[in-house]
């Protein structure tokens, strides 16, 4: 019988979350069904216990499944013009077949997204962010001669991170995949189809980013694990991820900052500069959006800085306030990411400090709450100001990678 | 260092570029203005559209150019005659009119005229109110400065001055629409329809239209500024253009005509001139564009140079016009179907009801023109014969509406306005259309190409309340600034906006004056 709905079955409304290439895999491997959203996919949190995933990444291989990272494709005579127009790094010096980590910023200079650029050619550029963009990356288009559009669905993309990726991909069968240098990609043939490997990642360590075409998603991914069977490849899912990316320092969006454009009340926006990202801002080039706004804010200098802090104890400090001393009554910051690393045996995290607070070296205290069996406890734990990142093994740099 | 050779250029030799020049010599800038076309005035500039009759391309009566800068411009004694002066508004139909000066009206019931005395009178102390305003710089909203809060504080002083009682009233009223207005206070159509013409003239409205109560009192308060009323120049209104320039000039400005602008130059992120189509670099630390804000900064500026968030609100700026123009050529003096000749050389207003308006807008929406357009229209040959052969007459009518994009395409578009327009005309003035011997309508397209302003818009954009005050054209860009340092605006586009008032030009000018080079 007919409904006079001419839907797919079952309709689209019936199943807001989409399923990523992956999908199917990621279901048979997830133990505990810990599914999360991500950008309109399901996703997993987590797999078998967030421990063994993270020890999997600095000790073997994992997978993550990247693919709900939203990409967009910009190509056109002024492509180039334009992407160093919308980001704060100049775009002229990136080179094809290099990849760039990039923030942009709204007119008053305040982080809107961050993410990277992939250079292909002279005028084919791609786009990856955080959040979906397509309207201010339209309206940044207006005088320009260039093409903007969404390929999130059109490309599967799969994270391999951990010391032993690069034997993985060798062992896959991507002949010189140890020649790819850090912020590079190439394209290989594997089997007749093509992979777009570029060394990229999230959590600070050797480790790779794989770009495909969705229908040879489930083929790779079962080759990848073929390959690392006997280095301990495994799936892992967005916490595990989320500590790696914390000792490697990096800033997750709406963890550490918020997008301009989803804050509410006054102050919530936080500009590079405040970021610590004053690296990634190339006052120099030719305008960008929000240049005016952060040689202002140069020149009046900051009331307020992302840092990292080294806190004594090891109790991860999570949303914890910072007090200049420990008496005070008005806090001087707050953490915006915290835990225990395993790996460097410190407690670590990031944190937003008020001038003069986030100099290096200057000491705080953290107000740590403990839930300890439904009891609340007080720690007032010391915490310095440390450089970031906390982990930076020499692997990630190495080319080629050490053969493990 | 560098040096240049003018302190000032100004793009665009229309009235408020030229108000703008004259202030900024006077105070000692020297000053060069570059008019793309051959002619000065820009909307206001003179047109031979037949040969031997003269029109301007769109401006037909003066009546918000302030006594005070006729004279501290110094026009009369560049030129400027009057022709007529204090004219009265006429409303007709066929079977009836009804005359205004003012407060009076004629042809009405004694009720109604009453009414519209009362309404009149308060609605001229509201003008007044705003008058004040409009000839101010806006202030800055959030700002610090003490110039932007000492404004916004007298703004709100004069407001409290109005009385308790009119404060309520103008807050009432003012975010009105006008017809509600009209029809509240008023039983004749005709006059009701007066007031919603006055509303709605050369914006993108209907009277139903939310803020048209607005755009009525702000045509009102630039009324306010001149004891004279509807006036015409000798020569026509682009009169009061060569007269301005003539000014200018004497103040020591220099003017150049046929050099059209290719691009504003830019150098580390600040203005250093501009560059002509020829290629001539022609090196400025300040330049005021009065060109329309969309094409200053799209096109002679470019979007690399400013920030998406502006750009946004440059490209939502409203600026499509949907006003045409019409000029007649005329073997003879049409006869106005029941008035003496004399009657003639009024303003005329062809719109019996506010609805007969509403209905001639909602065309425009679907990419149409009005089939029975509202039209106010003048003779201007009565008072001034100069404009004609001997014997003949120049009909000159602002005609709404006529979609920006018509369907129909633009020749099938103009065609169709034309036939309507004379059709409407031949209704209250029989014949006239036998005694035409050329005709040229202007559709908004066509303005938009003659005086190079984007939309064809008389206004530069629509007044409306968030293209008003402190917000107009938009924010970044309100106060004649713009976010790159030595570029400011002097146009209609700017507040108080659109109409010869001089005004934009006028506090432009005091704005630059204040800055830092």
């Amino acid at each position: 019988m007919s409904t006079g709905h001419d839907y797919p079955s079952p309709p689209h409304f019936r199943k807001p979350l989409l399923d990523t290439p992956f999908h199917e895999r990621a279901r048979a491997l997830s133990q505990n069904d810990n599914f999360v959203p991500w950008s309109g996919y399901t996703t997993v949190d987590v797999f078998t216990t967030v421990e063994q995933e993270y020890f999997a990444i600095r000790n073997a291989a994992t997978l993550y499944d990247l693919t709900p990272m939203i990409k967009y494709r910009v190509v056109g005579p002024d492509a180039e013009r334009y992407l160093n127009r919308l980001v704060t790094r100049d775009v002229r010096k990136l080179k094809i077949g290099r990849v760039s980590y990039v923030v942009w910023c709204n007119d008053s200079g305040h982080i809107l997204d961050d993410g990277t650029i992939f250079r292909f050619a002279d005028q084919d550029f791609r786009l990856c962010t955080a959040e979906r963009q397509l309207d201010w990356l339209l309206d940044s288009a207006i005088g320009f001669d260039v093409v903007v559009e969404e390929i999130t669905a059109q490309v599967a993309a799969l994270s391999l991170q951990g010391p032993t990726s690069c034997y993985v991909l060798k062992k896959f069968g991507l002949v010189g995949a140890e020649q790819i240098k850090p912020f590079e990609f190439r394209e290989f043939q594997s089997a007749g189809r093509t992979i777009m490997v570029s060394r990229t990642g999230f959590t600070g360590d050797l480790g790779y980013e794989l770009w495909m075409q969705p229908e040879h998603a489930i083929a790779i991914w079962d080759a990848l694990v073929e390959a690392g069977r006997t280095r301990g490849i495994r799936a892992i899912g967005s916490q595990a991820l989320n500590l790696a990316r914390i000792e490697a320092g990096f800033l997750m969006p709406n963890i550490d900052f918020l997008s301009a454009e989803h804050t509410i009340r006054m102050h919530r926006e936080r500009t590079p500069l405040e970021l610590g990202l004053d690296w990634l801002v190339d006052l120099g080039k030719p305008h960008f959006n929000g240049r005016r706004a952060l040689l202002r804010q140069k020149a009046e200098g900051l009331r307020r800085m992302l840092v990292g802090l080294d806190i004594e104890g090891n109790k991860p400090a999570h949303n914890a306030l910072l007090y200049a001393s420990p008496r005070d009554q008005r806090e001087c910051g707050f953490i915006t990411s915290a835990m225990w690393s395993p790996t460097c045996k410190r407690n670590i995290a990031l944190a937003i400090l008020d001038a003069p607070y986030f100099e290096m070296g200057r000491r705080v205290h953290a107000d740590i709450y403990l839930h300890r069996e439904l009891v609340w406890e007080r720690r007032m734990a010391a915490a310095t100001v440390v450089e970031r990142p906390f982990f930076a093994p020499d692997r990630r740099r190495l080319t080629p990678p050490a053969d493990r | 260092m560098t040096t240049h050779a003018w302190d000032v250029i100004v793009i665009g030799a229309g009235h408020n570029g030229l108000v703008c020049a004259q202030h900024l010599a006077r105070a000692g800038q020297s000053v060069l203005v570059l008019e793309a076309g051959s002619a000065v005035g820009g909307f206001a500039a003179a047109r031979e559209f037949a040969p031997g009759f003269k029109a301007a391309v769109g401006a037909q009566l003066i009546h918000q150019f302030s006594d005070q800068s006729v004279r501290e411009l110094q026009l009369e004694r560049h030129g400027l005659r009057w022709a007529a002066r204090k004219l009265s508004t006429t409303v007709v139909t066929p079977e009836r009119s009804v005359r205004i000066l003012g407060g009076q009206v004629s042809g009405t019931s004694a009720n109604d005229a009453h009414a519209w005395a009362h309404l009149s009178a308060r609605l001229d102390r509201y003008a007044q109110f705003l008058n004040a305003v409009q000839s101010s710089c806006p202030p800055r909203l959030g700002s610090t400065d003490f110039q932007d809060r000492w404004s916004l504080l007298k703004m709100g002083l004069r407001l409290r001055l109005l009385g308790r009682r009119d404060m309520r009233e103008f807050l009432r009223i003012v975010g009105m629409n006008v017809y509600d207005l009209a029809t509240d206070e008023l039983a004749d159509p005709l006059l009701q329809a007066a007031l919603g013409m006055d509303a709605i003239l050369g914006s993108n409205f209907g009277p139903r239209a939310p803020g048209t109560v607005l755009t009525l009192l702000s045509r009102r308060a630039g009324e306010t500024t001149s004891a004279n009323g509807y006036s015409l120049p000798i020569g026509g209104p682009g009169a009061l253009a060569v007269a301005l320039a003539d000014a200018a000039q004497a103040a020591g400005v220099t003017l150049r005509t046929d050099a059209l602008v290719a691009r504003i130059a830019v150098e580390e992120d600040r203005v250093v001139g501009i560059d002509l189509a020829t290629g001539e670099r022609l090196c400025a630390p300040r330049v005021v564009s009065n060109v329309d804000p969309r094409q200053t900064f799209l096109s002679l500026l470019g979007t690399a140079h400013l920030d998406t968030g502006f750009v946004r609100r440059v490209d939502h700026f409203r600026q499509r016009g949907i006003t045409a123009k019409l000029h007649l050529a005329l073997d003879g003096l049409p006869t106005l179907q029941g008035l003496e000749p004399s009657r003639l050389g009024d303003r005329l207003l062809v719109a019996p009801s506010l609805d007969y308006i509403e209905r001639a807008f909602n065309a425009s929406k679907y990419g149409e023109v009005s089939s029975h357009p509202a039209l106010e229209v003048t003779v201007p040959t009565i008072h001034d014969p100069s404009l004609a052969p001997a014997g003949q007459h120049v009909l000159t009518a602002i005609v709404n509406y006529a979609a920006f994009d018509t369907k129909a395409g633009t020749s099938a578009a103009r065609a169709a306005l034309l036939q309507n327009t004379l059709a409407t005309l031949d209704a209250v003035a029989p014949g006239l259309s036998a005694r035409v011997l050329h005709s040229e309508l202007l559709l908004p397209s066509d303005l938009e190409r003659e005086c190079r302003v984007t939309g064809g818009h008389w206004h530069h954009g629509d007044l409306a309340f968030d293209q008003f005050l402190m917000v107009r054209p938009f924010p970044g860009a309100a106060q004649y600034d713009s976010p790159l340092q030595g570029l400011y605006l002097c146009g209609a586009g700017s507040h108080p906006g659109g109409g010869l008032t001089g005004l934009p030009g006028r506090l432009a000018a005091e704005r630059i004056l204040r800055s830092r080079p």
